[in-house]
């Protein structure tokens, strides 16, 4: 408990160091307004629902993007390792994808998808699908070759054999992958609302700032960022649930 | 001897292809056969390919030269029929003691009770109750190759290929366990070839004791050593200890060969 205190001990010097500059107006209050102020537009924004519908909206598209990638992404990957012909299939096209700034795919999705859920939802799938094949890939390919035999010898067929052992196997690699793309759906998530859409919470943002609503633009900010964290503290938790049986024992 | 052989490996030959470097001749002409119900011991030196005559009968290798037939059927992909001790144990890292025990009950159609009952039974065969819910990061060497042992008996294969499955034990351990195999060996209908560098032991456990040669690995000789397991002292009777040593002596020559032929 202590310990933790300490560790946020620069985040709320920081709080502080913004409220002084603001109320000492080194900086004009347009550009940074005071903490206390934010705190209360948020207040506000809560409310009256706007924050809630709003994230409500985000957290539909990042979820629903980012489930389609982890499934989808998984059985790409593990099809990759595993049948040679699926490897020289999407080999090349996971090469191509990789380097291209996901971010220049928005105009793409909303030509096809228009400027609602699902346009989003395409563009954090395919981002954050890429991170999750080639983990999956990676990890799939680092099992061992005896536990396969040893699933087989015990009477496992080979599609068992890829759920049983191979997954598993490729797990620890594959949650690492998974977390890239949790944070890049944020990424994508936020740039896209800003860009194009009637909700959300990247929406809400760009809405707020072009209106002048400094305050408040910064509440939603504050917002995004903690969700970020939450979710990765709470996938951090969730991967050393999954993965308890490679502790040892001190 | 009757029928035919259970196990027949004819002329057998194995060579490794690693994707880098250049092939390696694991084994070379290999000749065997097992009966039903016989206890086959494999001695030769490190490196002479007792692991990959195991991996070639249970179908994990494929079979490229020569033959082998289980039952007078070629031996294609692995079957519940051969059941196998890896060396290096090949434990489910992801499962308890007792999950690694039951993933082969799983696929057999006996009632759940059934299969726990089962599973507890080798557990405390092998001596590890009280870690049923341990993984197999958290046990010793000696701990790890008894859950593969469990593993395996539990299964309940008509075949058995054990690989050196006693290495990583204990002297006393390994006392208890060989006992142990002897008696369900003696309970139920069941081909063992076990794969061992313990001398006394293959000459204990096995009917038959084949010699291997060092790299590329043969049939060098095989030796009948069929001693009444009940007499509590045959370790110290005259047959036993002339016939160690004689197998000792067979053993020393090819390690000297395959010490000067290494690299
Ligand atoms: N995957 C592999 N790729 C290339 N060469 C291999 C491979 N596995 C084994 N070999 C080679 O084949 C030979 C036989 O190996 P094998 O593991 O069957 O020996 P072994 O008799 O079981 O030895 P040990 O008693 O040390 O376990 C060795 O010389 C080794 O170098
Ligand atoms: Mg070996």
């Amino acid at each position: 408990m202590k310990s933790a205190v300490f560790r946020y001990l620069p985040l709320v010097l920081l709080a502080m160091a913004w409220e002084a500059t603001a109320r000492l107006e080194l900086v004009s209050s347009s550009a940074l307004p005071p903490l206390s102020e934010v705190m209360v537009s948020w207040i506000d924004l809560v409310r009256t629902g706007e924050l809630a519908g709003n994230t409500g909206a985000s957290l539909y598209r990042a979820g629903a993007g980012l489930l389609l990638a982890i499934v989808i992404g998984t059985a790409l990957g593990i099809g990759m390792a595993w049948w040679k012909p699926i490897n020289v299939l999407l080999s090349p096209l996971v090469e191509i994808f990789y380097p291209l700034p996901k971010s220049a795919l928005i105009p793409v999705t909303v030509i096809w998808l228009g400027f609602g859920n699902g346009s989003k939802i395409l563009l954090i799938f395919m981002g954050c699908m890429i991170p999750v094949t080639i983990s999956a890939f990676n990890g799939a390919r680092s099992s061992e070759q005896t536990l396969v035999w040893s699933a087989r010898s015990m009477g496992a067929n080979r599609l068992r054999m890829l759920w049983d052992v191979v997954l598993p196997s490729a797990m620890p690699e594959l949650l690492n992958g998974i977390r890239t793309a949790l944070a890049l759906s944020f990424i994508l998530l936020v740039s896209s609302e800003l860009i194009v859409a009637r909700e959300g919470l990247g929406y809400l943002i760009g809405f707020l700032g072009a209106n002048g609503s400094y305050e408040a633009m910064y509440a939603v900010v504050m917002t995004v960022s903690l969700l970020g964290f939450a979710a990765d503290r709470g996938y951090q938790m969730l991967m050393n649930r999954m993965l308890r049986w490679r502790e040892q024992t001190l | 001897m009757s029928s035919q052989p259970q196990i027949a490996i004819d002329k057998v030959a194995h060579v490794y292809r690693p994707p880098r470097g250049r092939p390696v001749l694991a084994l070379e002409e290999i000749s065997l056969q097992v009966q039903q119900r016989e206890f086959v011991a494999l001695l030769g030196p490190s490196g002479c390919g007792k692991s990959t005559l195991l991996y070639l009968i249970g179908g994990f290798l494929p079979v490229e030269k020569g033959s082998i037939t289980v039952n007078g059927e070629p031996v294609k992909a692995p079957g519940p029929d051969r059941g196998i001790v890896f060396q290096h144990f090949a434990l489910f890292p992801w499962k308890t003691v007792r999950d690694n025990i039951l993933y082969g009950l799983e696929r057999k159609t006996m009632p759940r009770a059934e299969r726990e009952e089962q599973a507890q039974h080798f557990i405390d065969l092998v001596g590890l109750g009280g870690f049923e819910d341990s993984y197999p990061s958290q046990l010793s060497g000696g701990m790890k190759q008894r859950t593969a042992l469990a593993r395996t008996l539990a299964f309940d294969p008509s075949i058995l290929l054990m690989d050196e499955p006693f290495g990583a034990l204990d002297a006393q351990t390994r006392h208890l366990m060989q006992a142990e195999l002897l008696s369900i060996w003696q309970r139920t209908p069941k081909t063992v070839i076990f794969v061992t560098h313990d001398v006394q032991e293959a000459v204990y456990l096995a009917d038959r004791v084949a010699v291997m040669s060092a790299r590329p690995g043969r049939i060098k000789t095989i030796v009948d050593t069929k001693f009444d397991k009940k007499d509590a002292g045959i370790f110290k009777s005259k047959g036993f200890v002339e016939k160690v040593d004689e197998l000792w002596n067979l053993v020393r020559d090819e390690a000297i060969k395959a010490e000067r032929r290494a690299p």
